[in-house]
């Protein structure tokens, strides 16, 4: 096995159109790294660089120590499983899963007994014989999985492989995929656009936009400290709440001001906007770090909010309030008893502010 | 009692309610849609095949309506020399012209399926041979193979090729083959253009999972791309066969058959029987023996899509 090193690759088409600006990245031998992002955002054409099926207009990209820039996808020893699953249809399922082998010119013996593993693994022993169009789409993406892990490649790459599944089978296969890393231990890249799925399988995750890379690190580093307001809205759901505000000195403390809301950050935080005094920021707040305020709650973490959507969903409520101008969600106990057109006074956890400069969107 | 009497009352608008109703019976509305069909395949095919049939079983010729002779014609073509040298030639020229068509058609579709500037253009212009009326692009061949004005002679000619002049159509030797060069470049276009139609329905993710998968260019036509192309190739080829065999145009404004019959086709010999010898009887048992074999190709092939598509 082996790990990926992306080096400031860079992907034009038709040399006008950027898809992938210097992206950078060094996934780890065993590491489950997942490229996320919007559509367009040049996860897709990332991830295809790397099986070969694209080529790398600059930059590199290596396989172990093994610069792969120039070689075909079949020897660059990667396997990939496609959002469509790319099954041969006129193939049955096990010889679908052994055309990599048998183009490999292994023994017959030996492509039995890795068929036979993988299906004892994927739990699809009983439609070997079958043809994929026979097939749901969970056990069409299982044989695809199944044609990946025959081969024991160096690397897996996932192109959005559960998009296609409904919602109930794509909280399955999540799992599923993520015991097959734990026990076969292999790299893999993952493309999705589901932040769930980039949350819950990556050991880090690689969020993009534009062709640029905006932030790499683990899940609850990027959604505890986002590198900038993108990253912020796009992990989590629902999304953080984001208010256009004017920073300003009052009684010799920094104050952010927006409509409807009135905020004192907290000292350490203050420290770093006090270069924007007078200026404006975007101040940021996760749904689940607001709560219905009490009377111990400082005055600078509170604000009025009139309740506009109750959404019940169980486990938690939904909240969508107006403060001012802004809609503002917050995510509270389901034994809350709330109205809509309450009144409500909510408070916010004090270390869960974020702060975006309002140029150019990084964290402040 | 008094909706009663009102639906006794059969007033214009309360039947052309009824009528509409009547057309909520499948079996009614399917019999009327079929209709019109089955009139035109009823007066246009099966009327001058009953008709064909009835001729080639009487001794009716040119302004004298015949008598029931039973199998005399047939037995009468089936002792005719020509006759068997037009079998022979229609079968020997559907098989060459096929397995060019099919080969140079599809080498075109794979070429054209790929990505390039000018792909739309290029597409448009393969199909201009199949395009242009025959008998027009049939002429404009007549004249490259023209012994004196041949601009293929020429060529060759310049090229150090040849010294002599090459009779294209008027060799026996020669002649079939050139009927032949001109039927495949008329044909392949139709090949090509199907080809590549049925190439577009073949996932390009197909191709990128085999080309992982460790499949050489070659492998991934093979394994990939023929198999799943075969059932579009086969309805191709059935159409293609039946036409060529049944081909007439273009040997009639070649060579008309000739030289000493050495492109007489099926079609070409009936119709010089039928109708330029004035034999209708004997021109419509030529035609209708071609009916079996066509019937044999058509089942063949019929039987063999189905089972690649069931498979």
């Amino acid at each position: 096995m082996a790990g990926v090193s992306i080096r400031q690759v860079n992907k034009l088409y038709d040399g006008a159109v950027h898809a992938v600006k210097d992206v950078s990245l060094e996934i780890h031998d065993k590491e489950f790294v997942v490229l996320v992002g919007p559509s367009g955002c040049g996860k897709t054409t990332t991830l295809r660089m790397v099986a070969g099926l694209e080529s790398i207009t600059s930059g590199e990209v290596l396989i172990g120590d093994t610069v792969v820039n120039e070689l075909p996808p079949m020897d660059r020893d990667i396997a990939m499983v496609f959002q469509n699953y790319a099954l041969y249809p006129h193939m049955s399922v096990f010889d679908n899963m052994a055309f990599g082998l048998k183009m490999r010119k292994f023994a017959r013996a030996e492509i039995q007994a890795r068929v036979k593993q993988a299906a004892d693994i994927l739990g699809i022993h009983e439609l070997l014989h079958r043809k994929p169009r026979q097939l749901s789409g969970g056990q069409r993406q299982r044989v695809a999985l199944g044609r990946a892990i025959v081969r024991h490649p160096q690397v897996f790459l996932f192109d959005e492989p559960l998009s296609n599944l409904d919602a109930k089978l794509r909280v399955q296969m999540r799992v599923e995929l993520k015991k097959l890393h734990e026990r076969l231990g292999t790299t893999a890249i993952y493309v999705t656009h589901d932040q769930v799925e980039a949350m819950t399988l990556g050991d880090r995750v690689v969020v993009m936009k534009d062709g640029l890379v905006q932030q790499v690190g683990e899940p609850l580093e990027l959604y505890n400290a986002p590198a900038n307001r993108f990253v912020a809205g796009f992990l989590g759901s629902p999304a953080m709440n984001f208010v256009e505000v004017r920073l300003a000195e009052r009684g010799g403390a920094l104050w952010a001001e927006g409509d409807g809301l009135r905020i004192q950050p907290l000292p350490e935080q203050a420290g770093r906007l006090a270069r924007l005094n007078g200026g404006r920021a975007t101040l940021g707040v996760r749904p689940e770090d607001l709560r219905i305020a009490n009377g111990s709650d400082p005055e600078g973490l509170c604000f009025e909010a009139d309740i506009e959507v109750i959404e019940k969903l169980g486990a938690q409520i939904l909240l969508d309030t107006r403060a001012g101008s802004h809609t503002i969600v917050a995510s509270v106990e389901p034994t809350v008893r709330a109205r809509v057109h309450d009144r409500l006074r909510l408070a916010i956890n004090p270390d869960r502010l974020h702060f975006f400069d309002a140029a150019n969107e990084a964290a402040i | 009692m008094a909706t009663q009497d009102a639906s006794l009352v059969a007033s214009p608008a309360r039947r052309a309610v009824r009528r509409v109703r009547q057309l909520e019976d499948e079996r009614k509305l399917a019999f009327l849609l079929l209709a019109p069909t089955g009139i035109l395949l009823g007066l246009f095919i099966a009327y001058p095949f009953v008709t064909g049939i009835w001729l080639a079983l009487t001794d009716t010729r040119v302004g004298v309506p015949g008598d029931f002779v039973g199998l005399k014609n047939f037995v009468k073509i089936w002792n005719d020399s020509i006759f068997r040298i037009a079998v022979w030639n229609t079968v020997w020229y559907t098989f060459v012209t096929t397995v060019f068509k099919l080969a140079l058609g599809l080498w075109l579709a794979v070429l054209l399926n790929r990505h390039f500037r000018g792909k739309a253009f290029v597409r448009a212009f393969v199909l201009l041979p199949f395009i242009i009326p025959t008998v027009l692009s049939t002429f404009a061949w007549k004249w490259m193979f023209d012994p004196t004005f041949s601009v293929l002679n020429w060529l060759l000619w310049k090229l150090g090729i040849i010294d002599a002049r090459i009779n294209w159509l008027g060799d026996p030797d020669l002649a079939l083959w050139s009927v032949m060069v001109v039927n495949i470049w008329r044909g392949v276009p139709f090949y090509a253009i199907t080809l590549l139609a049925g190439l577009q329905t073949i996932s390009p993710e197909l191709h990128e999972a085999a080309a992982i998968d460790g499949a050489r260019p070659w492998q991934r036509f093979w394994y990939v791309t023929w198999p799943l192309l075969l059932p579009v190739t086969m309805v191709v080829t059935l159409f293609s066969v039946i036409q060529t065999f049944a081909d007439f145009q273009l040997v009639y404004v070649l060579t008309g058959g000739g030289p000493a019959n050495a492109t007489q086709l099926f079609a070409t010999y009936a119709y010089q029987l039928g109708i330029g010898t004035g034999l209708l009887s004997e021109g419509a048992a030529i035609s209708l023996a071609m009916f079996p074999i066509l019937f044999l190709v058509v089942i063949l092939q019929l039987l063999y899509i189905r089972r690649v598509e069931t498979r």
